[in-house]
């Protein structure tokens, strides 16, 4: 076979894969709402605010409810060390109303 | 077939370098026959040449091919002879394609390709099937016996079997007229020989054969039809030696 | 039309010989640009899929979270703040909340306790990241040291699959009395308000209210939260910032070096295929071709790849970053999601460049007299 059908093929290839990724996307999305309904049911009746993304420090474990001075609420000059730290931030404002 | 008339080609026109490769040429090359430019390099062989295969234009001066009519979209006044030098690109592009194969100096044979691929790479814009060049570049890498070279890189090859690669490459698309600038300068006197023999052949075959060289092997050669020697940009002398 | 097409597949067979023969090269390029497209993409696959975790739970998230603040920390509401609260006009519900950390000195965990009125006394239900580093199957004691230094025995109920992990990785869930016994948390506090609004126009009046109302109270609202989860996964934020820069400085650097780099070599080629008979416009494909080969093949193999990293593999490269000192951390169980928008931003950021730069330094290459190869 010559190169260029070769080519083609498996580029048709790839193209049918990345096309067909929505679809697997929403099929996978209708079946996650779905499942396991009981369990989220009991977990949303907790109202929680916040992803479990990281455990390590309590301001980005919970960054919805925390505020600016979280990092640093241990001592007034003591530096944020937590590596989660860096990337998630805190609220950026207090209550915007105020 | 071919009719130069009063073929000028300048370089750097209108500079203080100006400088005149081709001065007023005018002449006729017969269908079928081998002619030779002579002449010492620098007396305007290769621009000649050029233009000739469409290439390049002439700065003034008019230019005739004769039976090259298919190659073209519109028949021009509906005869078959065609003014090259009023042609746009594209066209030019077309008859040269349709109607020439070069054969270099330096062979000019692309490195890191198979032997085959090199063969076949003027026909690959053509927009004709592969299948159908592919087995042309076959038969004639067949006919110039480097067949057993087909899937080696042109690196791996010598001389005289890259010189032959060369002629099978300009004969792909099936041209009726053969352009060879110095075929010979990097070739001893064996293979120079063999040059001229496959010359010879093509004549055979009904191709017109266009040389440019100064190599004695060539011009002394009794295959050659008709000779046009050459100095400072102008024809000094026009003979048929048939 | 059989032409053109023929003329197309002849070019490309050319490219693809033509791309073979630096073979190491060509593969290298492909496969940095490969790892650029494919971390890019996992970036915003994973950043997608998470902003889509955050937005369902925000959906269930109370519209307003009251908390009270001493000396600018948070401290323990009184439930009588709840009442007074309650009495607010468009105020539908007030819940007071308990919940709090509780930090595991055998294995060095935090664990996230909250009390449910969903939960007996002595039992709890469990996240599967608690259940996992306490070694913890359902019916099995969890003792947990309470602030006076009594074991609270807890009996475990139930444990959440780790599908919810994104949401109760390191969750506790106990009643309401062995949270207070737990933590010797006073009676009639609570941690925070969950305050639900009739009409979320009113919601930032209804937060000034309570301000006025109780001036050391701090009202969280919905959209505030919100707006922190938009900005965590902002690609100006943090980690997305730092992986966006690096992929796309590389790149540039690359596509730079691409553009610029056209070798004597290749001008010398071009220079014959145009004596042989090609185009200007036979040499541009050839060269269109040789950009869109591999930057189509790095872009479709890149995003399926990184569609497998994040939602199969549940992205190990990040989690990694995201990992840092926790004990803890979740399954990212991601539900895909796939943002045609972001998709065709990083096509049109990374293919056409990329293309473009290997077809505009051929421009001039390519425009050269067919003859100038004669005189090489």
């Amino acid at each position: 076979m010559r190169r260029s059908i070769k080519f083609l093929i498996f580029t048709s290839i790839l193209l049918a894969l990345f096309v067909s990724l929505p679809f697997h996307a929403c099929r996978t999305q209708k079946n996650a709402a779905s499942g396991n309904r009981l369990e989220m049911a009991a977990l949303r009746n907790l109202h929680i605010t916040d992803l479990c993304l990281v455990t390590e420090a309590r301001y980005t474990r919970h960054p919805a409810v925390t505020d600016l001075h979280a990092a640093f609420q241990e001592h007034p000059t003591a530096l944020e060390h937590f590596p989660s730290g860096s990337f998630i931030l805190p609220k950026i404002s207090g209550n915007s109303d105020q | 077939m071919i009719e130069l008339a009063n073929v000028t080609k300048c370089f750097n026109s209108g500079k203080p370098n100006q400088f005149t490769a081709v001065d007023n040429v005018t002449l006729n090359v017969q269908q079928g026959e081998i002619t030779v430019f002579k002449g010492p390099s620098g007396s305007g062989k290769t621009s000649l040449l050029t233009m000739i295969g469409c290439m390049a234009r002439p700065t003034s001066g008019r230019f005739f091919l004769r039976g090259v009519a298919a190659a073209l979209p519109f028949n021009q006044d509906g005869g078959d002879v065609v003014e090259i030098t009023s042609l746009p690109e594209r066209f030019l592009n077309e008859i040269r394609r349709s109607t020439f194969g070069f054969v270099f100096q330096q062979f000019n044979l692309v490195k890191g390709i198979s032997v085959l691929e090199n063969v076949m790479l003027p026909a690959y814009p053509t927009g004709e099937g592969r299948g159908e060049f592919r087995s042309r570049a076959e038969s004639l890498i067949e006919q110039f016996s480097v067949s057993r070279h087909a899937a080696k890189r042109v690196e791996q090859l010598s001389g005289g079997e890259l010189q032959r690669v060369a002629i099978a490459r300009a004969l792909i698309n099936n041209p009726s007229i053969i352009v060879a600038d110095e075929p010979t300068a990097h070739l001893d006197s064996k293979l120079s020989q063999e040059f001229m023999e496959i010359a010879g052949r093509l004549k055979g075959e009904g191709k017109s054969v266009l040389i440019a060289s100064h190599d004695p092997i060539v011009y002394d050669s009794p295959l050659i039809d008709a000779m046009v020697e050459m100095r400072d940009g102008m024809v000094i002398g026009s003979r048929s030696l048939r | 039309m059989k032409r053109s097409v023929e003329r197309h597949l002849n070019i490309l067979d050319f490219t693809l010989a033509s791309l073979s023969r630096r073979k190491a090269k060509n593969l290298s390029l492909l496969a940095m640009y490969l790892l650029v497209i494919f971390i890019l993409a996992s970036l915003q696959f994973f950043v997608t899929a998470l902003k889509r975790e955050a937005a369902t739970i925000l959906q269930d998230a109370p519209d307003m979270v009251v908390q009270r603040l001493v000396a600018g920390r948070q401290d323990v509401v009184p439930q009588d703040y709840a009442a007074e609260i309650g009495k607010i006009r468009g105020v539908t519900s007030v819940t007071p909340r308990l919940w709090g950390y509780y930090y595991d000195s055998l294995n060095g965990a935090n664990y996230t306790i909250m009390a449910s009125d969903d939960v007996q006394p002595e039992s709890a239900s469990v996240g599967s990241g608690v259940a996992g580093v306490r070694n913890l199957a359902v019916g099995d004691l969890l003792p947990l040291m309470s602030y006076d230094k009594i074991p609270v025995m807890l009996d475990i109920n139930s444990i959440f699959s780790s599908k919810s992990d994104l949401i109760a990785a390191d969750l506790i869930l106990v009643s309401r009395e062995d949270f207070r016994q737990l933590f010797n948390f006073p009676a009639n506090q609570a941690t925070d308000l969950a305050v639900n609004v009739r009409n979320q126009e009113e919601l930032a009046t209804v937060a000034s209210k309570i301000v006025a109302l109780y001036p050391d109270s701090r009202p969280i609202l919905k959209s505030e939260i919100r707006r922190t989860y938009q900005s965590i996964f902002d690609w100006r934020g943090g980690m997305t910032l730092i992986i966006l820069a690096s992929a796309l400085l590389s790149f540039i650097i690359f596509a730079w070096d691409k553009a610029t780099g056209l070798s004597a070599e290749e001008r010398k080629e071009i220079g014959i295929l145009k004596s042989i008979g090609w185009e200007t416009s036979d040499v541009l494909l050839l060269k269109f071709w040789e950009g869109s080969a591999i930057s189509l093949t790095a872009f479709l193999a890149g995003v399926v790849l990184a569609y497998g990293h994040v939602f199969f593999l549940s992205a190990p490269l990040f989690v990694q970053a995201l990992k840092g000192w926790s004990v803890i951390y979740p399954e990212f169980h991601l539900v895909p999601v796939v943002d045609p928008y972001q998709l065709s931003v990083l096509f049109f950021l990374t293919v056409v460049p990329y293309t473009v730069a290997t077809v505009i330094p051929c421009w001039r290459a390519a425009t050269i007299d067919p003859d100038a190869a004669m005189r090489y």
